[in-house]
Order: structure tokens, then C-alpha cells, then sequence
């Protein structure tokens, strides 16, 4: 295995009293696509907003254990710092209802980028990494809203990307889109993969074998406490797992 | 056919009449005011009435743009006073304040909009008028459009903080994580996504406090001076302007109609016409915006 860029050492996380990750030991590789599934209701979309924070934006939320970025602790790391480091496409494509041109410029912009020439360079690279900038390109004035579900998703790929992340988050990115749709995102996730640590949640099976490199499991039993059953390469885990539980759903058992 | 659906017929048929008699309320108020309002007139003429700033009713001049400038630079000065401490409140409430203190200060700038305009009119005259008194400018009596823009201020805060406040919180929540996802902090999140965001809703907020404002009677008249002027500044100073004694329109009415006949009394209902056609104008296109809003929630 190369080199981890995420990793988790005994992580559990609770809202208020109820327990929704207990004890997750991962080490997520650099420049990887690492799938996260599982039943719904296994924590693993909480799991993967661990990596960026988000889950402090919920009141009553508790953790134990330690989430590592590059070695550090994430914890003792500006919440905003990290998130420019950690960027994060939602599960619903969330343009802000402003120009395709202001929507990518956002985040360098906040972080005090003012010079113009610079940041159209950044849009124009941004675009053109997430696959939008042929369709848009004579449109940026446009709004974000006005352009359909899966060139709205990719604008907010392009918007992720132009802060200049290591790590890109993705919960569910195709869940709202057409099959077409799906696919570009698709071979997006492939593309950015060569320069880019990706995680991505998703329901889809098929999904999860055609764009991860690894795969990690989520289980939830009666308790509905998520856990970490296994984690190894896509392959080894569609063709031979160790768990006789991924096994069962990833033939479609239940799940 | 049975008893129930009579009585549904029933309900249905009152209920439409209630409607339909508020409205014929709202008409018939205007249809009088209008009518006692033609002898104006037809005797003085459109243009001596609305752009003539002398009111001597014993001349028989009465010109009512000192009255509109009154009321519409007061309106003005409780906008710039108001608008920034209804919105503090309303992004406060919406976004910032955690549910126990949201529980105590919503209440309290509720409370605002309760007190009566003879109340706020007291607070005006035995407070704020002696404050504004000390500031020393030949000419300065405390009364005038400073103290009575801060009592406008307070008293259109509650409406403009409600509705500012809805329309912060019908901005999707969605927006605001993408935003701090980016690395935004909170403060520029609140600035550069969810006010432009809910820019619509709060602009109707400041305007149906602008329509409250223009019709403000009762403390204007305790505070404003209620002198017939153009209000001007008192010195060198442009910011003297807010110590200058003035009158509005609904000031000038209450003042005068108990003792006021003929020509004169007409000329009061001409002022109230006025008046009358401003809060429409103002209101209806606060609706239209907020109608505005709305088509865009449903878009999204």
C-alpha cells in the first residue's frame, strides 16, 4: 500500500449519547479513489464529513479517537485551513445562486485573491478539470442554477477544485443524476484520481467497483452503531472478501 | 341534498363574504377620502396642492411638499438607523444565536412591535428629546427629525427583523455547508452566500418598515416639532439637517382636522390621499418581490 494520506486510530463519534462510529481503525491512501459502502444507516457519510469538520457544524456531536491528515491530527488544525485542504462535492449539487464564474471563484476569493487575471485563470484550469469548461465556457455570466443537475454537480467539483485541495470528499456525487450523467462523473473521479486523494461514499455497487481502487465496508448491526468490517482493495473485496458479512452484501443479500 | 353539504355550502358562502366585505372596506375608505378630498382639488389645482411648500390655511395656501419631504426624510433617517440594527437581529436569530437564547430575544423584539406609538411618543419626549436638545446648534429645540427618526428606528425594527429573519432561514441550508466546505468562516459565509442569497426577502422586510414608517402618526407628531418647514440644516453643517423641526403627512392630518372646514378640511383629505397612494405603491411592490422569492425557492 502507498502511502496513507487519511487515517483513522480508534475513532468512534456520538451524537449526544447515541454511538454512530465505534472504533474505526483506516489508513486511506494518497492519490487513491478509497469507496466507502455499505446500509444505509451505517455512519459511512458521517464518516467521510469527519475528514473535513463538518460534523462540528452539528451540536451534541462527540468524538474519541484520532483523524490523521498527512500524520497530523485534524483536531489541533483550523477547521477553515482544513477544509481548503479537504474539499467536499454533496450528495445534492448545491451551486450558490451566483454566476458559473463567481461560483468557482468563490473559494479563492474568500481565502483574499482579488487580482482578476488570476483568478480567470483559476475558473478557466478549474473548469476545465472538472470537464465543464467546453459547455460553459461562453456562459460564464450564466447562473450556476440555470445548467442542468450533472453539469451542476461537475461545477461544484470545479468549484472544490479550485481551492486547491489534496483530498476530495464526495458523498453520494451521482445520486441525483442520470446514468449519463453518472458516467461523466464517473470518468471524472478517475481523471482527478492521478492528482488527488479521493473518498467517496456510495450506495451503488456497481459504482464503487468501477471507479474505487479501494473499498472499505460498513456495517451496522441492531444497534445501529457503524463499523469498519473490512477494508482492501476494490478487487479483493468484490472477488474475494474476508468477511463473510461484506461477502453477503456484496452479493446482494441484503444491503 | 343532505343537511352537511348545506352547511358546507354555508361555511363556504360566509367565509367568501368575509373576504369580499374587507375588501369593500378597503374601497369604500378610499372611495371617501377621495371624494371629501375633490373639493381640494378641483379649487386649488393638482400642482398647488403636491408642489407648493407654503401651508397658511388662513391664506388659503395649502401646499403639503413640506409635509412629504417630512415624511420622507424621517422615513429615510429611520431606514439608515433601523435597517442595520433589524438585520444584526435577524442574522443573530436565524444563524447565530443558539435555541435557548433565540427563545428569550425573539420574544423581546416581538415585544417591540406591541408597545403602543403613544408610548414610543413619551420615551421620544422626555428621553430622547432632552438628549438630542444637548447637542449645541443655534436653533436646536430637541424636537425634529433626529429624535424622531430613532423613534421611528425602534419602532419599525420588529417588522423588518421578522421578515429578514424568515428569509434567512428559507435560504437552504445546503448553501451554507457548501460554503463553509469551501473553507469560508462563518462571518463570510453569512455576507457572501446567505444575504445575497435571501436578498429579496429582506429587501420586502425594509420596505414594509418603510410602509409603516410613512404611516407612523401619533409619536411623529410628540417628537417631530410638527413645524410646516422643508426641514433644512441648521448651520454650515449638511448633518444639522437631522436636527431641523419638521411635519409629515399624517401629523399634518391629526393636527389640524378637529377645528378644520371647507377648503381646508379638504385639503387635510388630499394629504391623506396621498399618503394613501405612497403606502400602496410601497406595499405592493414589497408583496412583488416577495412573490418574486418565492418563485425562486420553487425553482431550486
Amino acid at each position: 500500500m502507498n502511502n496513507s494520506k487519511l487515517e483513522t486510530i480508534n475513532y468512534s463519534l456520538y451524537y449526544g449519547n447515541y454511538r454512530a462510529l465505534k472504533e474505526i481503525n483506516i489508513k486511506i491512501p494518497e492519490n487513491k479513489v478509497t469507496a466507502l459502502i455499505g446500509p444505509s444507516g451505517c455512519g459511512k457519510s458521517t464518516f467521510l464529513r469527519s475528514f473535513n469538520r463538518m460534523n462540528d457544524l452539528i451540536a451534541g456531536v462527540r468524538t474519541e479517537g484520532k483523524v490523521l491528515i498527512d500524520g497530523e491530527d485534524i483536531l489541533k488544525t483550523d477547521p477553515v485551513a482544513l477544509r481548503q485542504n479537504v474539499g467536499m462535492v454533496f450528495q445534492k449539487p448545491n451551486p450558490f445562486p451566483k454566476s458559473i464564474f463567481d461560483n468557482v471563484a468563490y473559494g479563492p476569493r474568500v481565502t483574499g485573491l482579488k487580482d482578476r487575471q488570476k483568478l480567470e485563470e483559476i475558473v478557466e484550469q478549474s473548469l476545465r478539470s472538472a470537464a465543464l469548461w467546453d459547455e460553459v465556457k461562453d456562459n460564464l455570466g450564466k447562473s450556476g442554477l440555470d445548467l442542468s443537475g450533472g453539469q451542476q454537480q461537475r461545477l461544484c467539483i470545479a468549484r472544490a477544485l479550485a481551492v486547491e485541495p489534496t483530498v476530495i470528499l464526495m458523498d453520494e456525487p451521482a445520486a441525483s443524476l442520470d446514468p449519463i450523467a453518472t458516467l461523466k462523473i464517473e470518468d471524472l473521479i478517475h481523471e482527478l484520481s492521478v492528482n488527488y486523494t479521493i473518498v467517496i461514499v456510495t450506495h451503488n455497487m456497481q459504482q464503487a467497483g468501477r471507479v474505487s481502487d479501494y473499498t472499505a465496508f460498513f456495517y451496522t448491526d441492531e444497534t445501529r452503531t457503524g463499523q469498519l468490517v473490512e477494508f482492501d482493495e476494490t478487487k479483493t473485496i468484490f472477488t474475494n472478501p474476508h468477511d463473510r458479512r461484506t461477502e453477503d452484501y456484496i452479493t446482494g443479500r441484503f444491503g | 341534498m343532505s343537511a352537511r353539504m348545506i352547511a358546507d355550502k354555508t361555511v363556504k358562502y360566509i367565509l367568501f363574504a368575509s373576504a369580499i366585505i374587507s375588501i369593500i372596506i378597503v374601497l369604500a375608505i378610499g372611495f371617501f377620502i377621495f371624494r371629501e378630498s375633490i373639493e381640494a382639488w378641483t379649487e386649488l389645482g393638482v400642482g398647488e396642492i403636491l408642489f407648493r411648500t407654503v401651508w397658511r390655511p388662513g391664506q388659503d395656501q395649502y401646499g403639503i411638499l413640506a409635509m412629504i419631504v417630512g415624511s420622507v426624510s424621517v422615513t429615510f433617517g429611520a431606514i439608515l438607523l433601523g435597517v442595520p440594527l433589524a438585520l444584526g437581529c435577524a442574522i443573530f436569530l436565524a444563524d447565530i444565536a443558539p435555541s435557548a437564547v433565540q427563545s428569550v430575544v425573539r420574544p423581546a423584539v416581538q415585544l417591540l412591535a406591541g408597545i403602543p406609538s403613544v408610548v414610543y411618543g413619551l420615551f421620544g419626549m422626555v428621553i430622547l428629546v432632552p438628549l438630542v436638545r444637548k447637542i449645541n446648534v443655534p436653533g436646536n429645540s430637541g424636537y425634529g427629525l433626529l429624535a424622531a427618526s430613532i423613534v421611528l428606528a425602534v419602532m419599525i425594527l420588529p417588522t423588518i427583523a421578522s421578515v429578514a429573519e424568515d428569509a434567512i432561514r428559507a435560504v437552504p441550508e445546503n448553501y451554507r455547508h457548501g460554503s463553509l466546505a469551501l473553507g469560508a468562516t462563518k462571518w463570510q459565509t453569512i455576507t457572501k452566500v446567505v444575504l445575497p442569497a435571501g436578498k429579496s426577502g429582506i429587501i420586502a422586510g425594509v420596505i414594509l418598515g418603510v410602509g409603516r414608517a410613512l404611516g407612523e402618526t401619533m409619536a411623529m407628531i410628540m417628537v417631530i416639532g410638527n413645524s410646516v418647514i422643508v426641514p433644512k440644516p441648521l448651520s454650515g453643517n449638511p448633518l444639522t439637517f437631522f436636527l431641523s423641526q419638521a411635519r409629515t403627512l399624517t401629523g399634518n392630518i391629526a393636527v389640524e382636522i378637529n377645528y378644520a372646514t371647507g377648503v381646508h378640511e379638504s385639503a387635510l383629505f388630499a394629504t391623506g390621499v396621498v399618503l394613501f397612494g405612497l403606502i400602496m405603491i410601497v406595499n405592493a411592490s414589497a408583496r412583488s418581490i416577495i412573490r418574486g422569492q418565492k418563485f425562486i425557492e420553487k425553482a431550486n
